[in-house]
């Protein structure tokens, strides 16, 4: 018998990126004009006051953190709406009936939602570079963060899709919790810029150890150590996969 | 032979507290067409989806052609074919996507001349680049038909495949049913229309309030069962059943224009003809003369008052 349902994992993927290329000038257009914007907004407006956080210029130095504001948004709600959509139809019974285990399901589907967010980060930093000059002092630490942070907050996004009982539930997370913890999370200030006790409260945001850590991957510079940054992505994909093993074999809000 | 489903002690108690299935012991053979005849809420889906895997069991346990569902749910799951209840599709991918799509999650090798031959079969292959958004809901019906027989299963459950559906599409279903069993395929199926299950299943079991009540073969089941009736209507009425015939247990029917002579249709002496004989002797006249065979929805009616 077949000991990975390899062409089931892939079925799966396949039909999630078909999904995204379907709606592909949405896709690119929107973080696109999004981006565009803000540095309209930032780079510009309040940056022209800025001129530099610590050593680089402000416009090069909100690009990792509108990178990270867009991806966890956009890894969130692709995945929650990957599995909460099937959910709400009734077509997930063909997955619960599938001959594939929770593990090849939750790789498939948090692939394709990583995957896509790894697209449209990139499309960012293309778009970035038309207004600013961009170095990128560890190219292979940004690409590692990029794609870690696609696939935990994917997971993240998963377990809320598992989670919610309906569509207002569904928005309420990233517009709530993700969001907010991203703006606070210094994508558009460094945290050292703040005073206590703020600045001591923000080392309990999760996202500044995201942003930190991957704005060092740009500039050689963050707010807390490159090993706090990895320790807590690490713990935060762990927590994910363990909520996930936990939602399967319970059959959690899967099934009755 | 080793059945190819085998289920035993299956309970259900779901988190509302209803207990839905009360301990259930059921052998489905290799190759026959079984249904699951039953009233609602009695437990048919229920029984269905645990065996498929989408609703946990409290206690028992299912084998699936040897395999234990939970244990070794690849093997078991990768030869069952489900078309559940309700119609549950991506409305937006096309007919040959979401077919295509249920293959590859099952695990099989990509067959483009098998999955045209299916929808050639479910009259769908006019429909394969349409939207399943943009068909009707008897075509949808057929898709879920097609999603399910992708993979060529060798156990196929059928939850009331007829419910909702229209002559043409019935039949062609039918006719699907027939060819896979044809092909060795085993049908599990549901339905409230008994005429069905008395025309296409070799056995039923009939299931109320989350027990087995009865299984059968259908033949065996009418004929130990089943009852025919004699219904005799009379030249001239009568008031009473004369003394002379007291040896048949008569009833008058239609204001005393019809005898009604109801027995036992396994019986080798039904006693008919020596009634007829003894009509004759008393000169009783009769116009015309009628016999019918209770059908299986009697049977089952029966059954579900008793029990
Ligand atoms: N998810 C659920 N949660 C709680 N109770 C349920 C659930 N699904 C079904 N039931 C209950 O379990 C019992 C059996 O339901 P089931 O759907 O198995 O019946 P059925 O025999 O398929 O009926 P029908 O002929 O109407 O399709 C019913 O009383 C039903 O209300
Ligand atoms: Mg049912």
């Amino acid at each position: 018998m077949l000991r990975i349902n390899h062409r089931g994992m892939w079925a799966i993927y396949r039909t999630e990126m078909q999904r995204a290329f379907r709606t592909i000038w949405q896709s690119i257009v929107t973080p696109v004009i999004t981006t565009a914007l803000y540095f309209v907004v930032f780079g510009a407006a309040i940056g022209s006051h800025m001129q530099q956080v610590g050593g680089v210029d402000y416009g090069a130095f909100i690009v990792p953190g509108l990178m990270m504001l867009t991806i966890l948004t956009q890894s969130v709600s692709n995945a929650s709406i990957a599995i909460y959509f099937p959910k709400f139809t009734g077509t997930l019974f063909e997955l619960l009936s599938a001959p594939l285990s929770a593990f090849e399901a939750v790789v498939a589907y948090v692939g394709a939602a990583a995957t896509k967010s790894v697209g449209i980060g990139l499309i960012i930093l293309l778009t970035a570079t038309f207004f600013v000059r961009i170095e990128i002092l560890h190219p292979f630490w940004m690409l590692a963060f990029l794609l870690i942070t696609s696939i935990a907050f994917s997971l993240f996004g998963f377990i809320i899709g598992i989670w919610a009982k309906s569509f207002e539930q569904l928005a309420i997370i990233p517009s709530l919790v993700v969001t907010p913890l991203t703006f606070l999370g210094g994508a558009f200030y460094s945290i050292d810029m703040l005073s206590q006790p703020w600045r001591a409260i923000s080392l309990f945001n999760p996202v500044v150890y995201l942003v930190s850590g991957f704005r060092w991957s740009f500039h050689g510079v963050g707010d807390v150590s490159i090993a706090a940054s990895l320790a807590f992505m690490t713990c935060f994909m762990a927590l994910c996969l363990a909520i996930l093993w936990w939602m399967f074999r319970t059959g959690y809000r899967l099934k009755p | 032979m080793q059945p190819i489903l085998s289920i035993s002690g299956v309970e259900k108690r779901y988190d509302s507290g209803l207990t839905a299935l009360g301990g259930i012991d059921l052998e489905v053979r290799r190759g026959e067409i079984f249904a699951l005849l039953g009233p609602n809420g009695a437990g048919k889906t229920t029984l269905i989806s645990i065996i498929c895997g989408t609703v946990t069991m409290s206690s028992g346990r299912v084998l699936v052609g040897g395999h234990d569902i939970v244990r070794d749910f690849r093997a078991a799951r990768s030869i069952i074919g489900l078309v559940p209840q309700e119609i549950a599709l991506d409305i937006f991918s096309t007919v040959w996507n979401t077919v295509r799509f249920s293959r590859g999650l099952f695990g099989r090798s990509p067959d483009p001349a098998y999955l045209e031959q299916l929808l050639r079969d479910l009259s769908l292959w006019d429909k394969r680049d349409s939207k399943v958004i943009e068909l009707s809901g008897g075509m949808k019906r057929r898709v879920m038909i097609a999603k399910a027989l992708s993979h060529e299963p060798e156990l196929l459950f059928l939850d009331e495949p007829t419910a909702g559906v229209d002559v043409n599409l019935r039949r062609d279903m039918w006719a699907v049913v027939r060819r896979l069993r044809d092909k060795g395929v085993t049908i599990v199926l549901t339905t409230h229309y008994i005429e069905e299950a008395e025309e296409m299943a070799d056995r039923v079991g009939v299931i109320d309030h989350g027990r087995v009540l009865l299984v059968e073969d259908i033949a065996t089941l009418m004929e130990k069962m089943g009852k025919r009736r004699l219904t005799l209507t009379l030249q001239h009425p009568m008031a009473a059943i004369p003394a002379e015939l007291a040896a048949w247990p008569l009833e008058l029917a239609a204001d005393g224009h019809q005898i009604l002579y109801t027995f036992d249709a396994r019986a080798d002496a039904t006693g008919m003809p020596a009634l007829l004989k003894r009509l004759g002797e008393l000169g009783i006249d009769f116009k015309d003369l009628d016999t019918e065979r209770s059908s299986l929805e009697e049977i089952f009616i029966s059954l579900v008052e008793r029990a």
